[in-house]
């Protein structure tokens, strides 16, 4: 496999609704950003451009099956290769890994990923029944069928589990909504207290409005390209671009219904999900401790397509202390218990621990003020950019957006993009992309590293 | 947040005419940059004949007054959902006849919801743990306050009934609490 490079991106304004522009001209919004930022004009990305990749996740909310050729059409790059990728939540996690596939293998120089979503074309309810018809039709959506319920089912267990509270994932909540604060992206820009999310109205137990992403139309396109296609875009551009790595990728999957999740013993964790981090004396001795207590692995709490997408990439990347070695985590937080669940997956914590880690502050960004007493300073910021709970979820572009905010981390133009460098992490030379779909049934995690 | 604020639904005027500039000039023309979008309604219906296909079973025994689970015949695997095949032997598993008695693993309160069950709301979804069976069941919950949701109501006793009137939906059996 050869070096991929994602070398820019452009994320459209995501907003509740965006009746302004179809879904293409919104693409367009995001695209005409990307190529903008490598210096070319739209013909001389074309020349260069071999190909693409569409994403998308419901057919439902288009009303427009095939929808992706459209974009690929007003674009302007047919007849060039492309395919759409759906997977869910993560769908444009999906699409990014699939443009880094074409470049890896040598089939693409120059690689074009954008996805997309209008939920605004449907009633707020309505659109959760199309959410929801992503889980089984035969045995789960007819119960009561709703994100929410499902993701709250989850939390009231880990809480059982772990002793994890509302008000740890109250914290969540104020720092990915304090963070987009500075993010002119993002959707929902507020500053709030633990008692705002407590006292939100209730959703589904324990999870209140401001525990949960919004529904959003928005597009994001990034670009990928081998050491060749650098240097193609670098010369008809007349410029340097600051080298982003793609140096590893990750994918794991697990059972549509959670009710079929495996309830596996101490022995196949350790064998088959164990992160070499936890592989210690001690992290063994606490699990084994969970275990007596009557933990089975992954249950409905945990998420084993996020450990196994976290463990994949890691292992492609080098990355044997996550907390350690990635300076921040653009990370799938449809809710902030699901935040909390991941921190566990990805291997910031212990699962178990999730909840503890959310309100210790390791996760908040150093120099923004959150109003709250946090114990212990930044180690690896999750979500600087608000993720997907204040900056919004079309959830076609959402894993790409993640994508593009890690570009600019990466490049150190956070202030350049976004117009205030706030949320700018001082020297990030490496950070990790999480995209989540269903009940964690499709999970995507890349590394991304600056090269000097 | 805002707080006072009413939902926001589909739906109003039919608009006959739009405005548009009488003369089509150049300024005109120009002009229509700034145009508000329009937005039509698009309604949609279908009705599905949707297949249980292997599943069916499940469904005629709630008909019926009886939950089945479904057994791996070589390792007596327990899928607490009804399941084809076994997802680690590959094996057709076996029909098994369960009380519908169980435990709490998981619940929530669903305030909200998909727009089919909005009318139901607030309604307790709960993820049943049975006795010697390896994986859970999702179904509804009745008889507990929903307004007095607490991680208490995980372990606690709870039976099965069935509907009277069968759906065919797995929502044919809902349970109370046993104590």
């Amino acid at each position: 496999m050869r070096p991929v490079y994602a070398v820019s991106g452009g994320v459209s304004k995501f907003a509740k609704a965006r009746p302004d522009k179809t879904y293409p001209a919104l693409v367009k919004e995001a695209y005409d950003y990307a190529i903008a930022d490598l210096g070319l004009t739209h013909r001389q990305f074309l020349e260069i451009v071999d190909g693409s990749v569409g994403s998308y996740f419901s057919d439902h909310f288009t009303r427009q099956l095939m929808a992706a050729i459209i974009p690929q059409d007003y674009l302007g790059l047919c007849p060039k290769p492309s395919h759409r990728v759906e997977g869910g939540g993560a769908t444009g996690g999906i699409c990014f890994q699939e443009a880094w596939k074409a470049v890896a293998s040598g089939y693409m120089d120059v690689c074009l990923a954008y996805g997309f979503e209008t939920m605004s074309h449907v009633a707020t309810w309505k659109g959760n029944e199309f959410i929801a018809l992503a889980s089984d039709v035969s045995f789960d959506y007819p119960v009561g069928g709703f994100y929410s319920g499902y993701y709250a089912m989850m939390v009231t267990r880990h809480m059982k589990e772990f002793g994890t509270t509302p008000e740890q994932m109250a914290h969540v909540s104020v720092k990915n909504h304090m963070n987009a604060y500075y993010n002119p992206y993002a959707q929902k820009r507020q500053k709030l207290s633990i008692a705002d999310v407590r006292e939100a109205p209730m959703v589904a137990w324990p999870l209140t409005r401001l525990d949960i992403c919004v529904m959003s139309d928005g597009a994001a396109a990034t670009v990928l390209c081998s050491e060749d296609g650098l240097a193609k875009l670098e010369k008809a551009g007349g410029r340097d671009i600051p080298r982003v790595r793609v140096t590893g990728i990750g994918r794991g999957t697990d059972a549509m219904r959670m009710a079929d999740r495996p309830h596996q013993s101490y022995d196949d964790f350790l064998k088959y999900n164990l992160l070499p981090s936890e592989d210690t004396d001690e992290t063994r001795a606490y699990y084994e401790d969970l275990w007596a207590e009557g933990f089975r692995y992954p249950g409905i709490h945990s998420f084993r397509a996020g450990r196994m997408a976290s463990k994949e990439a890691y292992t492609f990347a080098g990355v044997t202390d996550p907390v350690g070695e990635l300076d921040f985590i653009e990370l799938h937080d449809a809710y902030t218990s699901s935040e909390i669940q991941t921190y566990e997956d990805m291997g910031l914590c212990r699962y178990g621990e999730g909840g503890s880690f959310a309100a210790s502050g390791k996760a908040f960004m150093a120099g923004v003020a959150y109003g709250l007493d946090l114990a212990e300073r930044p180690v690896c910021p999750v979500n600087p950019s608000g993720g997907l709970i204040a900056c919004g979820h079309p959830v076609g572009a959402t894993g790409l957006m993640q994508a593009v905010f890690a570009i600019w981390q990466l490049q150190h133009t956070i202030g350049k993009h976004f117009g205030d460098a706030t949320l700018q992490v001082s020297n990030a030379k490496r950070g990790a992309i999480h995209s989540h779909a269903g009940t964690g049934t499709y999970v995507t995690v890349s590394i991304l590293e600056k090269e000097d | 947040m805002a707080k006072h604020k009413m939902e926001e639904t589909f739906g109003g005027y039919v608009l006959h005419d739009v405005p548009f500039p009488t003369e089509l000039d150049e300024a005109a023309l120009e002009s229509l940059k700034e145009m508000s979008p329009i937005l039509i309604e698009q309604p949609y219906s279908i009705t599905y004949l949707h297949s249980y296909g292997q599943d069916s079973p499940f469904f005629a025994g709630l008909a019926s007054g009886h939950f089945l689970v479904s057994r791996d015949p070589e390792t007596g695997y327990t899928y607490g959902t009804a399941r084809g095949h076994d997802m680690y032997t590959g094996n057709e598993t076996e029909w098994v006849e369960l009380p519908a008695e169980g435990i709490v693993h998981a619940f929530t309160v669903c305030h909200f919801g998909s727009e089919e069950f909005l009318p139901e709301t607030p309604y307790v979804l709960v993820q049943v743990e049975f006795p010697g069976v390896d994986t859970l069941f999702l179904a509804r919950l009745i008889g507990v306050d929903p307004l007095d949701a607490s991680t208490d109501w995980i372990g606690m006793k709870v039976k099965g009934r069935f509907r009277r009137l069968s759906k065919f939906k797995p929502t044919d059996v809902y349970f109370y609490p046993a104590e």
